[in-house]
């Protein structure tokens, strides 16, 4: 087992358990997927099987949803994810140099993990805070009006 | 001086937004009482038609037109859709309006039922805004147990019911038949209209789909008649507009007033003049998809039509960009969003949006042609012409305006290698990838 994954068994059980909390129909098949990355982190490839069993459709349509979405993910991340917003309100803003600094400091470029599995770096259209931008989001936690010079404060408080 | 005028906005800042009391008190379900009361459903869908409301979502479509398409569409089972998912880059009113006032949203999706004889609604609002789907949640519970919602609304015999349903992070989802496959759990890709919603709409049953800035009228109007909401506007585009402004203003935020105001009024008392240090260059309006407006549009109103003369208002998204910002660099910028949003059905979108961007890339390396200019014109026409939707369709918009207003300005980055506000690698900066 590759550091980040999650164990096979594991997978099926909370892939199991979210079905049968939200129902096992075809319209909740996105906030099972939700859910499910919600709690693991990404979805490993036996929770995909296990909905499409516990669906009843073909493993091919769960797959072509969960790949999809931009808050869905197929492969393992860190143990924090975050989130620059690369739109024009917070490139006009000032984001293009945090953008530059953020990967400076964390020596990742986009959609890369760090070797010691703490950071992923990932960019994402508009969160809708353009009034404060440039914004960034650390798991759940959104930063605005952010600067360079906030950084290593913010990256600080996650371990 | 402009003065704002609030209907969608009337009640932000003023109400506890998780206490229906609170919202009963500034005249909260009235409407929907006079409508169970008095009203039948061609009698409401009838004031909204006449009330010349149109969508706020960008395009525009005459609001109550919409209503009795879906009204006289047999069917045994139709639905009501709220479409939040606000993913317009500069846009946060419905934001604003969900987490402010859900309420408002409520009743108007209640009434809209009523209208064109839905029993069930959803809303789909976008995964990113927790806290809209957590305020909204709650207005839907308190619904309920004051009798709002439910079975026999306020001893009625009418029956509705609302769902929440969260997005997961796809901008194109705000296309409404994106937005439908979406529910029924697919990838959200669009389909082919016609048939439209109104008639083949979720599980393939008569839809409306209103977005969230579109309902939130609908309860004024039917408390203050559709006389009252036409003479607001401009004859065109009746009522009011909710702005976002930001940029290289001094004040950033929202406000809403009359549809008609122009980009010059609304910098001057707004955003309350542009940043110290700042001359204005150019505006994009109405999100990605709208426009680029050079400084001989300022005076343009902005309204529904006002794109004719070449100022899109769509969602009312205003960043305002100073001699900072250089017309290269944000067409990539812009370029990038509809690559990496494009669901990739169509090939004109998925491929044309790719090229765009990487012969925008060699521009700003100082490797462009004028070939290059030829080239990004035909695909901005190709896009606009042979995609599939409104994402493909006005994905080229970037390319048009900046050759058209500010040509010069590109062909000094390919002819002379300069880049004139200093921003592309050329100039000695690394460029945003």
């Amino acid at each position: 087992m590759t550091v980040g994954t999650i164990a096979s068994d594991k997978a099926r059980q909370v892939a199991q358990e979210v079905c049968q909390q939200h129902g096992a129909t075809r319209d909740e098949l996105i906030p099972i997927l939700s859910d499910i990355n919600r709690q693991l982190g990404y979805l490993p490839a036996e929770a995909l099987d296990e909905i499409s069993t516990q669906l009843k459709i073909p493993k091919s349509q769960v797959l072509s949803a969960a790949s999809f979405y931009s808050m869905l993910s197929t492969q393992p991340r860190g143990r924090h994810v975050i989130k620059f917003c690369e739109s024009a309100p917070c490139h006009v803003q000032g984001g293009r140099e945090v953008w530059l600094a953020l990967q400076d400091q964390l020596q990742l470029k986009s959609g890369e993990t760090s070797p010691d599995d703490r950071w992923t770096l990932e960019t994402t259209s508009c969160l809708g805070q353009c009034a404060d931008g440039p914004v960034i989001l650390v798991d759940e936690d959104i930063y605005l009006n952010v600067t360079p010079d906030q950084l290593s404060g913010i990256l600080a408080k996650y371990k | 001086m402009i003065a704002e005028q609030r209907i969608v906005t009337e009640r932000l800042g003023i109400i506890d937004p998780q206490k229906i009391e609170d919202y009963i008190d500034h005249h909260g379900y009235e409407a929907l009482r006079k409508v169970l009361t008095g009203m039948s459903p061609a009698d409401v869908v009838d004031v909204i038609e006449r009330s010349g409301l149109r969508g706020r979502g960008g395009a525009g479509f005459p609001t109550g037109i919409k209503w009795k398409y879906v009204s006289k569409t047999p069917g045994d089972q139709k639905y009501v859709i709220c479409n939040a998912d606000e993913s317009e880059p500069g846009t946060f009113k419905d934001r604003l309006v969900l987490e402010g006032d859900p309420h408002t949203i409520v009743e108007a999706m209640i009434i809209a039922g009523y209208a064109v004889g839905a029993s069930v609604g959803y809303i789909y609002i976008r995964g990113e805004y927790g806290l809209s789907q957590k305020r909204f949640s709650h207005a839907i519970r308190q619904a309920r147990q004051n009798g709002y919602l439910g079975e026999h609304i306020l001893k009625s015999d009418f029956n509705f019911e609302i769902h929440v349903h969260s997005g997961a992070g796809a901008y194109i989802c705000g296309e409404e038949t994106a937005l439908i496959e979406s529910i029924e759990g697919k990838r959200g890709e669009p389909r082919t209209r016609p048939p439209y919603p109104t008639t083949n709409g979720l599980w393939n049953m008569p839809t409306l789909v209103n977005n969230v800035e579109t309902l939130a009228n609908v309860t004024a109007i039917i408390r203050n008649g559709a006389e009252w909401y036409h003479a607001i506007g401009t004859p065109s585009s009746a009522g009011t507009k909710v702005f976002t402004i930001f940029g290289k203003v001094n004040s950033r935020g929202f406000f809403e007033v009359p549809m008609g105001i122009s980009l010059r009024q609304a910098i001057d008392t707004f955003g309350k003049g542009m940043a110290s240090g700042s001359t204005f260059k150019l505006a994009q309006t109405g999100g990605s998809s709208g426009s680029l407006v050079p400084p001989d549009l300022l005076d343009i109103p902005m309204d529904f039509d006002s794109f004719k003369a070449g100022v899109v208002m769509g969602s009312g998204a205003l960043l305002i960009c100073d001699q900072n910002t250089c017309v290269v660099d944000l067409a990539r910028v812009l370029l990038n969003f509809f690559r990496v949003e494009s669901c990739g059905k169509c090939n004109p979108c998925r491929i044309g949006n790719m090229r765009a961007q990487t012969i925008l890339n060699g521009i700003a390396q100082g490797i462009g042609t004028m070939k290059d200019l030829e080239n990004l014109e035909m695909i901005g026409r190709y896009l606009y012409e042979m995609s599939n939707c409104g994402l493909g369709q006005t994905a080229g918009s970037p390319l048009r305006d900046i050759l058209t207003h500010f040509r010069p300005e590109v062909e000094a980055h390919i002819i002379s290698k300069d880049c004139l506000a200093g921003v592309c690698a050329m100039s000695g900066q690394p460029a945003l990838v």
